[in-house]
């Protein structure tokens, strides 16, 4: 049977989180369609159906998904769900919001956050933080899933030729609303598709110190992140938090400055290729998974760290 | 108004978490259990929204063992008003807990419920979405401001970019993310008075509610290990391995 794959995009891009999923439905069925719901969005449509593996993209183009509110887009997917063994969509906030809502009006389980998929029904997914894999068996008719970005290669951009079919708009039930949006406004790659983030603690001591960090990160092509530690000391905003109820990464290069390693933190990074760890505290917990530690004082490393870089050209 | 707020007894989240030997689950015996740290944020929300004199009346909700009572009293303690245990030994996956809640709000008729965002013991983040979506209600997931004015609330989120801003209906549903507040510590005249606190007692059956399990865990593994690496002994050793022996930079 057909499997379906929720888009991520802002109405002009097709976000990387999409591809990743496309990659888990491959392993669920050789006929994967993909919805693209949005408000002129069919750029998004046209991406989409280069990607590879997929067969046909559904474009839902109307006001009342620009913004992906919950309310609306749930009503759109529940009434697609019923030509499909299974629905999947990356483990983003916007996905994440939406899918329990899907999955309660079909009246399924949803298997939230999979790392690897088994067989058909069969999943495996980290609890606790990531401290113990669960490998779960559904029951339910339809599979309502997200998906873990970092245990699924992306699929390729080109080599797909899906047909583009426009679909009609459910009807809005008129009860929510968008009213405005703060994004960060950043040069630097996003934390969940970066090849190398560099992230601060509460050993940064302040927001201020940060741009220490955004200088490396210049240099290395990285993004800044930052550990719920440092987030709730209000150094930086929400979105930098990478960990168990922030983002989960795992970039070729991790570098921990002046973080602990508390089990919610490495949560979300132990799985990076390489990790680094910058800390005064020899003890500290993050030296029991870095591949590198440095023992040091952040505020003396940090720019030695600037200068060395500079030496070798970067 | 009336305040729902919805509180899960987890593995305290000091906890290292071990997985049994038989691979069957984690080890929860003799280990500290604690509110849901993002129930804890709902709690303080409700307690704040009586406070700032919105609502009137706040009803603690949680379901699992007798020992989820204890759960309660806590809630109690931080200043909800009354508490109802939904007293079950099974298992209950979000589905299950948000038909039991349906339930409950048939009921209670609130016209906020406050649910954490996600319990950390199986990360689902998904109880607070079914719910609203079983009551055909709006949801505004991963609060970190909330304002209530005119029949609406008007919330702000924490999303993958930064922040959203939207305006729902109400009754609705509003999940919390870590920046909403700091939940307060109780009061030891707090804790004494909770006890006297009522604490209704329920049971899935009082609602008939299948709270059957759809999905079977088949086991629980370990996850891979990571070992430790080197222990590097400057910056300019660092760059070179990071260079030369990782080829990262």
């Amino acid at each position: 049977m057909s499997v379906l794959v929720i888009s991520e995009h802002d109405n002009a891009v097709l976000k990387d989180a999409t591809l990743n999923v496309v990659t888990a439905a491959k392993a669920l069925g050789d006929d994967i369609h993909v919805l693209v719901a949005g408000a002129g969005c069919a750029a998004v449509g046209e991406a989409a159906a280069k990607v590879d593996g997929v067969t046909k993209v559904l474009v839902a183009d109307d006001a009342a998904y620009e913004y992906a509110l919950a309310e609306p887009l749930a009503d759109l997917i529940k009434g697609l769900a019923g030509d499909y063994s299974a629905v999947l969509a990356p483990a983003t906030t916007s996905a994440k919001n939406v899918m329990p809502r899907v999955a309660a009006m079909l009246d399924v389980a949803q298997i939230s956050d999979i790392t690897e998929v088994v067989s058909e029904d069969t999943f495996v997914r980290p609890i606790y933080a990531g401290n113990a894999m669960a490998t779960v068996q559904s029951s339910d008719g339809i599979k309502i899933i997200t998906v873990r970005g970092t245990a699924f290669e992306k699929a390729a951009t080109e080599g797909g030729s899906a047909t583009v079919e426009s679909i009609a708009a459910a009807s809005d039930p008129g009860i929510s609303s968008f009213v405005s949006r703060e994004l960060s406004k950043s040069e630097r790659p996003e934390l969940t598709s970066a090849r190398v983030i560099i992230s601060g603690g509460r050993g940064m001591q302040s927001g201020d110190n940060f741009p220490m960090l955004e200088r490396i990160a210049d240099k290395l092509g990285a993004a800044v992140g930052a550990s719920r530690a440092a987030v709730d000391a209000g150094f930086v905003p929400n979105d930098y938090q990478v960990g168990q109820t922030g983002k989960i990464v795992a970039p070729d290069l991790y570098v921990a400055v002046g973080i602990s390693g508390a089990i919610q933190h490495l949560a979300g990074m132990k799985d990076s290729k390489v990790i680094v760890a910058i800390n005064k505290d020899e003890e500290a917990p993050i030296f029991q998974v870095a591949d590198f530690g440095l023992v040091a004082d952040l505020f003396k490393a940090v720019p030695e760290l600037e200068e060395e870089l500079g030496k070798v050209g970067l | 108004m009336k305040v729902l707020v919805a509180v899960k007894r987890v593995i305290d989240y000091n906890v290292k978490v071990r997985v049994k030997a038989d691979n069957t689950g984690v080890e929860t015996a003799n280990v500290k259990m604690s509110m849901n740290p993002f129930d804890e944020i709902a709690v303080e929300e409700a307690i704040r929204l009586k406070e700032a004199g919105t609502a009137e009346e706040i009803v603690a909700v949680s379901m699992g063992p007798q020992q989820s009572q204890e759960t309660l009293r806590t809630a109690l303690a931080m200043g909800a008003d009354r508490g109802i245990l939904v007293k079950t030994d099974d298992e209950l996956q979000p589905l299950a807990v948000a038909k039991l809640m349906k339930a409950v709000v048939d009921a209670e008729q609130p016209e906020i419920i406050i649910l954490g965002k996600q319990a950390i013991d199986d990360d689902s983040n998904q109880t607070g979405q079914m719910l609203a979506a079983l009551l055909g209600w709006p949801q505004a997931t991963f609060a970190s401001k909330v304002e209530l004015a005119d029949g609406k609330a008007k919330v702000t989120r924490e999303v993958d970019g930064g922040l959203e801003t939207i305006e729902i209906n109400m009754p609705c549903i509003i999940t919390t993310d870590l920046r909403l507040n700091e939940p307060r510590y109780a009061s030891l005249p707090n804790i004494m008075k909770a006890k006297k606190k009522p604490i209704d007692e329920k049971s899935p059956e009082d609602f008939g509610v299948d709270t059957a399990p759809r999905l079977t865990t088949l086991k629980v593994e370990e996850p891979p290990k990571r070992e430790a690496g080197v222990i590097v002994e400057d910056v300019a050793q660092l760059v070179d391995k990071l260079r030369n022996e990782a080829g990262v930079i």
